[in-house]
């Protein structure tokens, strides 16, 4: 090989080591503004009156009114306004721009607001506003509970996470050509110039979105970009100056996305000898105040409802809901890590109630190569939820530990897990991304709208290319992200980035390596010229989905995952300690074995922060811990040994037998703590376990 | 950060004799030292006080030393120093293990005794420590020097004796009596948390607890060491703590989870003791 399966060096990694990479805080332009967000202090009501003197003290004021386009963040719904126009529907929702020379002026601008509050809708459990609802069907779930012995009922309960990238959201909106070019900290640049071209009334070719480089983004990048680059670009357009807008970290807690809470029910019909003959599964999602990408999150959330068992009667239904708070939004996982932290932890309630141990109810229902999913899609020889569950019990002795642990303070919990790879349902078909390849001296230089979060986009992308092209990777260059330079390769999320456009490059390069001939990439330029090949996505054949019925192909392939955690409780301080996690995920092929290894150890720790540490405290729809002294994640003293185990069951359409990577890795330590405390001896349903629930749990069942 | 810099003045003395003199000349000046507390105000744009007095230059309020059987501690020695330094280690290891669970590596090479003092937090893990140690404040003025007793020194939900002109100028311990000395802080996370329960405890034949993090201010709790000194059963001892602190709910836990905690935290110095 060349250089796939490889640890190549990260091609960011110089710059980002040496302190020279620039981000949008380090940048600068002649003349430039700084702008600040003023946003309403109460979740419900509407605007009486806004009162200021900003303008006489120099200030720049945009307002809504201001916006030459529809005062609209385009992305599905479009019912967010890109500032409150009157009618406040949640806390720190944007209702002026103002920007001065000084930045040191902007937190002494006053603003006084007079509301008329009315009262807040914040339990997602009241509410009758369906952003979306989706249900899936297979067989019928009547027969299918006829025929159990036993129905399993459980209520489980996930919470707020915030995505915590290093880097806050940022962007600088500079005026140029007469439009604006955004340069900003961001995962999808198309999804800005889409929004920023409805907001602003501007066409395509006046709109341009360059990627800065990004301190990380974990989802909280994927759509709100859209809102603060609209934001620094009215500013900007309205003072005719560039307009630096950067959130410090309180404002980004307390006004960006976070992961839904989501409240899970199953009811589960089970046969005596541990087979599943029904599942009948209920997802309530709280959108926040607005749709956002919600109707996305509730799919995939419910998509990923069952875990991966075999079961012929499944109905699963989902809802996501608005309430009046911060909308949510992505964050790696999407959806699944709630409603998988569901069948998980049920699973082990399942077992319990079957007295049979967790990795046997497992290793009878999970999927085989040919068992076919909720919504009917047959899944192929790559699937190996299995091989991944054997391999996971085999390392940790998970049976043994289990045995002589129960009750005794210590703990062991597993979880099976799984991920769609690539957009839901015809959602690829829909992007139809594309990518470039333009042959250079030496090699090639790849055009993608993929960005480079940290996750290693940009170094693993050249080495599918070197590996086709057979050539070193350092002779692969990768242009920068620029609407004005590259095509849309669809939105750097959804583990998609390897798997679909690493695919489509892998293609282009094919068709490069064949005109090359035995031509040198010189020899070829002077003989024929430029060359530059673009390809687009192709569906795998047979795929079919059905978008109104949920029936078919949900997603291209799935990634599969095992956790075993071990843990300890505290006897003094109920504090469950984690004493090491176990992580077995197969996901094709690991182009990049160090990268690979680095992604799941990330999601595995934030993972463990989701499970045990990380809550939102809200307070009448704010957020009241909106600082990293209150907002507890993990430290490294909080992070136990990591056992990284990568299998590779290749996808045959995948570039080398590769599929999505980034996200599989945090579905699984949630449940597998909560199924860990539960052999421990404590009994909790709901994400994070503090040690003030599990206290809880002790003193109730003592 | 939240707070513009450039309308703050800072003032450096040269000497001690010229901070007190600027001092007594201008009581509104806020002393201020390794200034960690201070940028968490001026960070979310709450800092109280436009005008500093920059005591970190003065060395000579940064020693460690001991005067026949009392040590002291300047009111600018760094938690970093006192956690390395071999008479803290010595005669009062529980401060040194304190010094070593504040804030981060940053933090704890900024950060001053006198600083966590003055700030008179609630959660603040020096002074339950301090109050186990019986530890006397000294403090300085034009006008000279007095001693109050730490428990006397912190008077309210971040209120402090200090009056008009005065600064910390050291920490002084006497010698502890013959006991083992405990010391435990609770927080969200292994490190870098604010405590939900902190306590200090000396195990011996003079009992001694004190405990942060659940009242207004860090108590001393001379009840409960009553029971302790006069042979009460850890029930006993259990109950007599829960009458002494008043623990609420907030942002970093709850009044239930604080109790019960204090009490396991005050089982476990004291079992089999």
């Amino acid at each position: 090989m060349y250089s796939v399966g490889h640890s190549e060096e990260r091609k960011d990694g110089v710059a980002k080591v040496r302190g020279t990479a620039r981000y949008v805080d380090d940048m600068t332009f002649p003349g430039m503004l700084h702008a600040r967000t003023i946003r309403s202090t109460i979740a419900c009501g509407e605007v009486l009156a806004v009162r200021h003197a900003l303008e006489e003290q120099g200030f720049t004021v945009v307002t809504a009114r201001d916006i030459p386009g529809e005062n609209v963040i385009a992305l599905i719904a479009d019912d967010q306004p890109c500032l409150a126009d009157g009618v406040v529907r949640h806390a720190e929702e944007p209702l002026l721009i103002v920007a001065h020379p000084q930045r040191a002026a902007l937190w002494q601008a006053r603003v006084d607001v007079e509301y008329h509050a009315r009262a807040p809708l914040l339990d997602a459990e009241r509410s009758s506003t369906i952003f979306k609802e989706v249900q899936i069907d297979k067989g019928d779930p009547g027969r299918g509970f006829a025929a159990a012995d036993v129905v399993v009922e459980g209520e489980y309960r996930t919470s707020w996470q915030e995505q915590l990238y290093i880097e806050p959201n940022g962007v600088i909106a500079v005026p140029e050509n007469g439009g604006v070019t955004i340069h900003g900290s961001l995962q999808c640049p198309y999804y800005v110039h889409a929004a920023l071209c409805r907001v602003l009334g501007l066409a395509g070719g006046k709109v341009r979105v360059v990627q800065a480089v990004t301190g990380g983004g974990f989802g909280g990048k994927e759509e709100y970009p859209s809102m603060i680059a609209a934001h620094a670009a009215l500013a900007a357009l309205k003072s005719g100056r560039p307009v630096k807008l950067v959130y410090d970290r309180m404002e980004d807690m307390a006004a960006t996305t976070k992961r839904h809470p989501a409240v899970v029910r199953h009811r589960t019909g089970v046969t005596w000898d541990g087979r599943i003959t029904a599942m009948d599964i209920d997802v309530l999602m709280d959108a926040g105040a607005y749709t956002t990408l919600s109707p996305v999150v509730i799919s995939r959330g419910a998509l990923h409802a069952t875990g991966p068992y075999r079961c012929d009667h499944v109905h699963v239904r989902g809802r996501a809901v608005m309430t009046n708070t911060p909308p949510n939004g992505a964050f790696r996982g999407f959806g699944a890590p709630q409603t998988e932290f569901a069948a998980e932890a049920h699973m082990d309630r399942i077992a319990e109630r079957l007295a049979i141990d967790p990795l046997t109810l497992r290793e009878r229902n999970a999927w085989r190569p040919g068992d076919t999913t909720a919504t009917g899609q047959t899944l192929g020889a790559d699937c190996s939820a299995l091989d991944v569950l054997c391999e996971a019990a085999l390392r940790t002795d998970f049976q043994g530990k289990w045995r002589r642990n129960r009750g005794s303070g210590r703990g062991i919990g597993l979880s099976l897990f799984f991920h769609g790879a690539g957009f839901t349902g015809a959602g690829e078909e829909r992007l139809a991304s594309r990518a470039a390849l333009e042959l250079t001296a030496f090699g090639a230089r790849i055009h993608v709208s993929s960005t480079e979060l940290g996750q290693g986009a940009h170094t693993v992308l050249p080495q599918i290319v070197a590996e086709t092209l057979r050539v070193p990777y350092e002779y692969i260059e990768i242009a920068p992200v620029d609407t004005a330079g590259v095509p849309d390769s669809g939105p750097t999320v959804a583990s998609r980035t390897s798997m679909i456009v690493g695919g489509i490059l892998q293609r282009c390069a094919e068709e490069m390596r064949d005109r090359l001939g035995s031509l040198s990439p010189e020899e070829y330029l002077e003989l024929h010229g430029p060359l530059v090949i673009t390809k687009e996505y192709e569906r795998p054949p047979g795929s079919v989905w059905d978008e109104e019925h949920y029936r078919g192909d949900a997603y291209g392939t799935y990634t599969f995952g095992c956790n075993v955690v071990e843990l300890e409780v505290d006897p003094v301080t109920y504090e469950a300690r984690p004493r090491r996690l176990t992580a077995v995920l197969d996901f094709g092929k690991a182009l990049n074995p160090a990268l690979a290894k680095g992604q799941i150890e990330g999601g595995s720790v934030q993972g463990l922060g989701y499970a045990l540490l990380e809550e939102v405290v809200h307070k009448e729809g704010r957020m009241a811990n909106n600082q990293l002294a209150n907002y507890a994640i993990p430290t490294t003293l909080d992070v136990p040994p990591l056992d990284v185990v990568i299998l590779e069951t290749p996808y045959r359409h995948g570039p080398f037998g590769a599929k999505g990577l980034v996200e599989a890795p945090i579905d699984g330590p949630a449940p597998a703590v909560i199924n860990a405390l539960r052999n421990a001896g404590y009994d909790l349903r709901s994400l994070p376990a503090t040690p003030e629930k599990i206290m809880e749990a002790r003193c109730g069942s003592t | 950060m939240r707070t513009a810099a450039s309308d703050l003045e800072l003032v450096r003395p040269d000497s001690l004799e010229e901070a007190l003199c600027a001092l007594a000349a201008d009581p509104a000046l806020r002393p201020i030292a390794g200034a960690t507390d201070l940028f968490v105000e001026a960070n979310a744009g709450a800092l109280r006080g436009r005008r500093f007095l920059d005591l970190w230059p003065l060395r000579e309020l940064a020693r460690i030393e001991a005067n026949g059987d009392m040590l002291s501690i300047g009111a600018l020695a760094t938690f970093a120093r006192i956690a390395r330094a071999e008479l803290v280690r010595a005669r009062l290891p529980l401060l040194a293990e304190a010094a070593r669970q504040i804030g981060g590596l940053q933090i704890q090479n900024r950060a001053t005794l006198g600083g966590n003092i003055a700030n008179a937090s609630p959660a603040a893990d020096s002074l339950p420590v301090l109050m186990v140690a019986e530890a006397a404040v000294v403090l300085q003025s034009a006008r000279g020097e007095r001693r109050l007793p730490i428990a006397s020194f912190i008077s309210g939900y971040r209120q402090t004796a200090l009056a008009d002109g005065e600064i910390i100028a050291a920490i002084e311990i006497p010698l502890l009596p013959e006991g083992a000395q405990r010391f435990r802080k609770v927080g969200a996370r292994a490190a870098q948390a604010i405590s939900k329960v902190v306590m200090a405890a000396l195990v011996g034949p003079v009992p001694r607890v004190a405990v942060g993090s659940v009242a207004p201010v860090p108590l001393r709790l001379r009840r409960t060491e009553a029971v302790l000194a006069a042979g009460g059963s850890l029930a006993e001892a259990r109950q007599a703590l829960q009458e002494e602190i008043s623990p609420i709910d907030d942002l970093r836990s709850t009044a239930a989870y604080r109790l019960r905690v204090a009490q396991n935290l005050l089982e476990s110095f004291f079992a089999g003791g």
